[in-house]
């Protein structure tokens, strides 16, 4: 998925690196990731190793990291917003919503561009308070809840599945809006489960509120 | 008993990175001062701690505690991470210093 705008911008001093949540790798990610021919580092995280970090909560979730090693853009949704609910609707997504989802990552992609042409200098870097102000706080329940999804995701592995389910069960529980965890709780049930009525009755219920906060590139 | 934790599944230090040690909790260059009566046993260290826990059977996770994490992002110095590829080679965010990253997740669904 961007391994067209790492050919494009590695020559200027720029890396992709892509983490893999699935919990269930490699097997489930190899064929995406065969497939999408990537030339830069495309790294698998079953136990959401990064997740916990950088306290990313869903796909795709992105991080701008400069040359020194700082976050000038801390997790934020890569350019994705919600037109993709309309796709379960009659008709799909209306052509408007198409052009705005269209419109929405082509900025985000010249934003990116951006940065890697003007460094420091570029409006989408954050300043350190800006930036620091915008990372997630990680709250006590953030913490517990990674402990129980990462608990979980290792006893999946030693096929303790029953307890495992009842780990990650605590783990959404504490942290309801990372549908990371969601996910691949679901995914961990059943394959495709995912994705299946459980994602999108979740969706639903979400009414007004976001599926993706659109990254905030205005200021 | 098997401790599991951040950095992998076993013993307290190759779970989580801690060690015990006479000074108290050490990891790196950091000690958290520990009751000695609760030496013995890593899991009543952290509930004394008050950091995060989990356990099912005899197994327990060992978690980080949510300050650890929160520091580290109000600090804005991007957390390193070492993760395999599909041949299982593996990749530090370090080696790509002097670089601009862009990290971005996904997963096959």
């Amino acid at each position: 998925m961007w391994q067209g705008l790492y050919e494009e911008l590695s020559d200027n001093g720029f890396v992709v690196i892509a983490v893999s949540f699935d919990t269930r790798a490699p097997d489930a990610s190899r064929p995406f990731i065969e497939a999408a021919r990537a030339t830069h580092p495309s790294l698998l995280d079953p136990d959401h190793h990064v997740a916990d970090l950088y306290n990313m909560v869903n796909i795709p979730n992105a991080v701008w990291i400069d040359e020194d090693g700082r976050i000038v853009r801390p997790a934020e949704s890569a350019g994705t917003g919600d037109e993709f609910r309309m796709m379960v609707r009659p008709g799909g997504i209306p052509a408007d919503d198409r052009r705005r989802m269209v419109a929405r990552r082509a900025r985000y992609i010249d934003a990116i561009r951006d940065w890697v042409e003007h460094g420091p200098s570029s409006a989408f870097v954050l300043q350190p308070d800006d930036a620091a102000h915008r990372e997630r706080v990680h709250s006590a329940d953030d913490a517990q809840a990674f402990a129980h999804f990462r608990f979980g995701t290792w006893l999946a592995r030693q096929g303790r599945h029953e307890e495992s389910q009842s780990q990650l069960g605590l783990a959404v529980q504490l942290k309801p809006n990372s549908w990371a965890i969601k996910r691949q709780t679901w995914e961990l049930q059943e394959v495709g489960k995912a994705g299946g009525p459980e994602f999108w009755a979740a969706v639903e219920a979400l009414g007004t509120a976001p599926y993706y906060p659109p990254a905030d590139l205005d200021r | 008993m098997t401790i599991v934790g951040s950095h992998g599944a076993g013993t307290l230090e190759e779970a989580t990175g801690w060690v015990l040690t006479p000074e108290g909790l050490c990891r790196d260059e950091t000690c958290v001062l520990v009751p000695p009566d609760a030496h013995r046993d890593p899991a009543a260290v952290w509930s004394r701690l008050g950091w995060p826990m989990a356990s099912s059977g005899s197994d327990v996770y060992l978690g980080e505690p949510a300050s650890t994490r929160s520091e580290a992002l109000a600090s804005t110095i991007a957390p390193d991470f070492t993760l395999r590829d599909l041949d299982g080679r593996e990749h530090s965010l370090s080696e790509h210093r002097g670089k601009k990253v862009f990290l971005v997740s996904w997963a096959p669904y």
